[in-house]
């Protein structure tokens, strides 16, 4: 397996707080991590030490063979691209432009995309199902379609990496599932290696072939799914005791939430 | 054709009509068909050298106020900032205030004293507010608009004192630099140096529309597409506020164009910043052609100041555009 992106020894301090500690990890190509900890215990800004919107950390990150110190903000955008947390905007560009936006590391300024930006932004458009629904502003979509069209912008890009922060919040459950299939495809049919900041602890562990747990900072569990969903682990990252239950389907465990009142 | 495509043709037929009628309308309208114009030596000469540059100073002006208004839109993603919130005007009127009241006398080039100290004035107050945002904050939106607003103040109490111990009759004279205008528009002079900064400023703004139109996004977003924020946004200030502040220490601060022009342009071509920006520099300039031709013709031989001019009119319009359709926070980029 060929290593994509390789994080050693990654700390950050904003304002004087200690924000990431020591953080080591590898991502192969073809992963599907998920990231989970407690709020505040630094998964966003992990992801956006990646991407260098925070540029003021000490460690390395080699993305590709190359640390990503060394590329131009546009050529790590060919390597990585970042979905931020959806933060309620609501572009006011059509679904369809948006997208193409997408293609701006790859775009001469002086020319209208091309033929291959139109290609790309076509078939971004297609996975995530909002061909039919290119010309539409995307502040008149729902919640769910607006998701899948960030996601079909990330797409655009083409990047080898996509970074998701918490790609399925505000949404309801079956959306929740359409965008956990969605990525699901994009892994495995397109090859994309996904990070993702997951808050579902049953659904990361149901996508993900791989689980990152993040706590205060400090990277205290890095293993398969199945490693995750036990008490200890759970215990140890959040600091709760669920109750699990063998999923019917598959051979990974679920956290079942307590009944009102107390177990 | 498609509505906004729609829009750009209302646009160009507008400012048509206006630079056609903007030269022959004054107190004395000149009319061309009329044989005077042909006989008369004077018709000519105030033709020429008075109000064909006026209109195209005025044209110039407008076209780059719009376009730094839509470009510091996208950048700080607010509804109200321009290149005066960052303190452009404030910083211009005390340079031209401080050289009106202590009656300097220094010209480079065809440039008044007034305009070099009010263009000396604004880079001044523009320096101040990037190097404080740059050096504390990596050129954060929030801290520049408010390191903008206290330097307006900082200028504006600066002035106040200027004024207030300063005797009556060069005060006036003060007062009526800052209400902005282009009755100091004799001949081509000023004209010759504007307007290769403005379309250059404009080109270059043109130029990176791809980055406005993420950065109007948010600055994570422009990130994750591969927009290197600090080189951009770098760029975006440089051009804007050194062709913003030429604008200024020429014509004074005229208000208001730069603040409703990109909003109404928007409502016209929508908010790609491809189609906007050459629809807000058409527009601005029509704009304030318009408003100078009303200020120097509906109380002839008197003349309104235009800034008075361009608030006058564009205030209730843009009024009643928000009670037709109110601009919601989304709308803005």
């Amino acid at each position: 397996m060929t290593l994509v992106v390789s994080v050693k020894n990654l700390s950050v301090c904003l304002s004087g707080q200690e924000i990431l500690c020591d953080i080591s990890f590898d991502l192969h190509a073809g992963d599907f991590a998920c990231l989970v900890g407690p709020n505040g215990s630094g998964k966003t800004s992990l992801l956006r030490c990646l991407i260098r919107v925070y540029s003021h950390w000490r460690g390395e990150v080699v993305a590709f063979g190359k640390p990503i110190s060394l590329f131009t903000q546009k050529e790590l955008a060919l390597c990585l691209a970042y979905l931020p947390q959806a933060d309620g905007i609501a572009p006011p560009y059509t679904v369809e432009d948006f997208v193409l936006m997408a293609r701006y590391p790859f775009a001469n300024p002086f020319l209208p995309p091309n033929q291959e930006d139109r290609r790309a932004a076509e078939d971004a458009l297609r996975m995530t199902d909002l061909w039919s629904l290119r010309h539409r502003v995307m502040r008149t979509l729902s919640g769910g379609e607006r998701q899948r069209a960030y996601l079909a912008a990330a797409l655009a890009q083409q990047a080898k990496v996509l970074l998701l922060d918490e790609p399925t919040t505000f949404l309801d459950m079956p959306h929740q599932e359409e965008v956990r299939s969605l990525l699901h495809r994009i892994n495995r049919e397109w090859g994309v290696t996904i990070l993702a900041v997951m808050h579902d602890l049953n659904a990361a562990a149901l996508a993900a072939n791989r689980i990152l747990g993040l706590r205060d900072g400090r990277l205290l569990f890095s293993g398969s799914p199945n490693e995750f969903m036990t008490p200890d682990v759970v215990k140890t990252l959040f600091g709760f005791s669920p109750q699990f239950v063998r999923h019917p389907q598959v051979p990974v465990q679920m956290i079942v939430p307590s009944p009102a009142g107390g177990a | 054709m498609n509505r906004r495509t729609g829009g750009f043709v209302v646009i160009v037929l507008v400012a048509l009509l206006v630079l056609g009628i903007a030269p022959f309308a004054g107190g004395d309208w000149i009319v061309p068909w009329n044989n005077e114009l042909a006989n008369s030596t004077i018709s000519r000469q105030i033709l020429l050298n008075l109000r064909l540059p006026r209109v195209l100073m005025g044209f110039v002006a407008g076209a780059a106020l719009a376009v730094g208004g839509v470009a510091f839109q996208a950048m700080f993603r607010n509804p109200l900032a321009t290149p005066y919130t960052l303190g452009v005007a404030s910083g211009a009127s005390l340079g031209a205030v401080f050289s009106l009241q202590c009656g300097l006398a220094v010209s480079i080039w065809s440039f008044s004293t007034t305009a070099l100290f009010a263009l000396c004035g604004a880079l001044v107050t523009l320096l101040i507010v990037y190097g404080i945002s740059f050096w504390r904050a990596e050129l954060s939106v929030a801290t520049m608009l408010l390191a903008g607003v206290a330097m307006s103040f900082l200028n504006s109490s600066l002035i106040l004192i200027l004024q207030y111990v300063s005797d009556p009759v060069r005060a006036f004279h003060a007062f009526r630099w800052m209400l902005g205008g282009l009755e100091g528009t004799v001949g081509y002079g000023d004209l010759k140096v504007l307007w290769p900064i403005v379309t250059i400023g404009c080109l270059i703004i043109l130029g990176i529309r791809r980055e406005l139109n993420l950065l109007a996004l948010g600055d994570e977003w422009a990130i994750s597409r591969g927009v290197s924020l600090l080189k951009t946004k770098a760029l975006l200030l440089f051009v804007t506020g050194l062709m913003i502040a030429s604008v200024v220490a020429i014509c004074g601060p005229i208000g208001f164009v730069c603040l409703i022009v990109p909003h109404i342009t928007r409502l016209l071509v929508g908010p790609e910043h491809g189609r906007l920006i050459p629809a807000a520099a058409i527009l601005g300039g029509a704009f304030l052609v318009a408003c100078d031709t009303v200020a120097r013709t509906v109380l002839a031989p008197t003349e309104i100041p235009v800034g008075v001019i361009t608030s006058l009119l564009g205030g209730p319009f843009f009024l009643w555009l928000l009670l037709r359709r109110p601009l919601s926070w989304e709308w803005l980029s």
